[in-house]
């Protein structure tokens, strides 16, 4: 085994205990928006230093780490994570959702349900659902207190009046425990609905806005909706994916460079990989049967 | 009219800006200029001011600036706290109770349930950069309402009523001119049917044809919807055509109040006379 001359997990044992402690306190309030004082990293901010840092409080020598950009386990971003917190750890590295008991990712939640033994941390570029509302903090503060947020819909009214429906490709703002009104990161609206009574723990972190945020397994979560104008998740109905043939999932829309046609193909890269696998074991046995 | 109970009432209110020192607490050694205590730079904007609106009618408030007026309407509005006094509205839910002491939710429900505003300057008002209708559902979705197609037919016919064309009512009202944004303010703030409407010197600075207008059209909403409405202005001309009674404020202080008519005829305070005669 290499030996580790930094602190274990990178961060130092007084830093874990704060982001802990900014963990405990979002679980307890679900939705809610925790500051904590967030460190330097070795990686640009922007890159998800907030993730990282919940990753690196969390991690122990037993887990079995799974890092993620949009969907993909080999990006450049996912390595360099995997790599700091491997060469600070040691801990097993996987691309297998179902193996994995700490999952960090930009973008998604993997198309596999995640389950209570597992915890999910989404990298969050802005947490503040009402901040293109409202560009002060001590005002957007007030707001959560309060439980006012005419803003975030009155910006959802403006998408419909600008472009007949809401226009969050990504980030839909939703209401947990019907409590606080929250930005899910940007995340498809595909993935909105897998947060509404998680089994796994999810954790949302923002190095550059120094919060942490949480929604506990279990908890209610709701995509804000107008009652004329229903949340709908992307459509790809009649469409699947040209490798796996998956259906029910987030697809990317692809040209295919031969015949120039437009084609679909899994986000999730390991979900793909997965199918890819079985269907060739099918096939396999079916041949030797 | 007068037998009726007021539909809003004022009781002592005060409003300083300042902390205050020994000279201007004590009224005995008080000695102001105009509104202002030179030895420590305290301002009484509001000094000891009782007033009633009574059901349907619109009140005038003249004066001077810096006379306090504008820092009367925030009060009324809590847009900012209140030194001391007491604010009393005819309402079911709110009888008997001292408004100024009610919670921030409750204020605020006040504002988006019984209350509308129509400011000086149109950017404390209005959000530049929304669409216009948005602007005026802004005040329907903070009073609850979930529905964009009831939202936008009760915003098109309220642009209607302040003779926006409809198919500019997606324009931003940054892209409108003074007096075009004054009605959008004045749609939004009937949005809720308020029973109260406040409007602060609505039109200031518009040209003198625009000004005729918007003053046209709140004639015209008292007439059509029966809102009690307290207007302000520094400007007698204004309250002489819209209000049926006048407060007048200098410095502070209501120095006079009655039927404009009478006030106009016969003004008792000698600040008053000078006003009505540099109006003749
Ligand atoms: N935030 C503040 N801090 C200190 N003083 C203030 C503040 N706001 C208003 N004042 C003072 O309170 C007094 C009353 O001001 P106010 O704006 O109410 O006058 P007004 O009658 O509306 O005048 P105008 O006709 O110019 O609008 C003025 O002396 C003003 O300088
Ligand atoms: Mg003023
Ligand atoms: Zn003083």
């Amino acid at each position: 085994m290499k030996k580790l001359k930094t602190h274990f997990a990178f961060l130092d044992e007084g830093s874990k205990k704060e982001i802990r402690r900014a963990t405990l306190k979002a679980v307890a309030i679900p939705g809610y928006q925790v500051p904590f004082a967030s460190r330097e990293m070795p990686i640009g901010r922007g890159w998800g230093t907030g993730g990282l840092q919940l990753t690196l409080s969390l991690v122990g020598k037993e887990d079995v780490l799974k890092v993620i950009d949009q969907g993909a386990d080999e990006s450049v971003n996912a390595v360099s994570i995997k790599k700091l917190v491997h060469s600070t750890t040691n801990v097993e590295l996987t691309e297998a959702t179902e193996d994995a008991t700490l999952i960090q990712s930009r973008h998604r939640i993997p198309e596999i349900p995640l389950t209570k033994d597992q915890i999910l941390v989404l990298q969050v570029p802005m947490p503040e659902p009402l901040r293109t509302y409202e560009k002060k903090e001590y005002i957007t503060k007030m707001l959560h207190a309060e439980k006012e947020y005419s803003g975030i819909w009155l910006m959802l009214f403006e998408q419909i009046m600008k472009y007949g429906r809401t226009s969050t490709d990504a980030d839909h703002p939703v209401l947990v425990n019907e409590r606080y009104v929250m930005a899910p990161s940007p995340i498809p609206r595909f993935d909105n609905p897998k947060m509404h009574h998680s089994e796994a723990l999810i954790l949302l972190g923002a190095g550059r806005e120094k919060k942490i945020y949480a929604v506990p397994p279990y908890t209610d979560v709701a995509s804000l909706a107008f009652d004329d104008y229903v949340f709908q998740k992307e459509d790809f109905s009649g469409e699947a994916c040209h490798l796996c043939g998956a259906t029910d999932v987030f697809l990317d829309e692809l040209v295919d460079d031969h015949t120039g046609k437009t084609i679909y193909q899994c986000n999730d890269t390991s979900y793909c990989v997965d199918r890819l696998n079985k269907l060739e074991q099918e096939e396999v046995s079916t041949v030797d049967a | 009219m007068m037998l009726e109970e007021p539909i809003l009432s004022v009781k002592n209110l005060s409003k300083q800006f300042g902390d205050g020192c020994r000279r201007c607490s004590d009224p005995s050694t008080r000695d102001l200029i105009k509104n202002y205590c030179p030895s420590c730079g305290m301002v009484f904007a509001c000094r000891d001011i009782s007033l009633d609106l009574y059901p349907g009618e619109i009140l005038g408030v003249v004066g001077e600036s810096g006379s306090g007026k504008s820092s009367l309407m925030k009060c009324l509005y809590f847009d900012s706290d209140v030194t001391s006094g007491e604010l009393y509205l005819q309402d079911e839910e709110f009888y008997g109770q001292n408004l100024w002491t009610l919670s921030a939710q409750k204020k605020r429900y006040i504002r988006n349930h019984k209350y509308g505003m129509v400011y000086q300057n149109p950017v404390h008002g209005l959000k530049m950069d929304f669409t216009s209708i948005g602007n005026i559902a802004e005040k329907l979705i903070a009073a609850g309402n979930r529905n964009v197609d009831n939202m936008k037919m009760v915003g098109e016919k309220l642009l209607d009523t302040v003779h926006i064309p409809l198919f500019r009512m997606k324009e931003e009202p940054r892209n409108f001119s003074g007096g075009m944004q004054q009605r959008v303010q004045i749609a939004k703030a009937l949005s809720n049917n308020p029973p109260v409407l406040f409007l602060d010197e609505v039109t200031t600075g518009l040209d003198l044809s625009v000004q005729a207008d918007v003053l046209d059209l709140i004639k015209r909403i008292q007439r059509e919807f029966g809102i009690s409405m307290i207007v302000v202005s520094h400007d007698l001309a204004v309250i002489r055509m819209l209000a049926d009674r006048t407060i007048v404020m200098l410095n502070g202080e209501v120095i006079e109040n009655g039927l404009t008519d009478q006030i106009l005829e016969d003004p008792i305070h000698p600040y008053t006379q000078t006003l009505v005669y540099s109006l003749l």
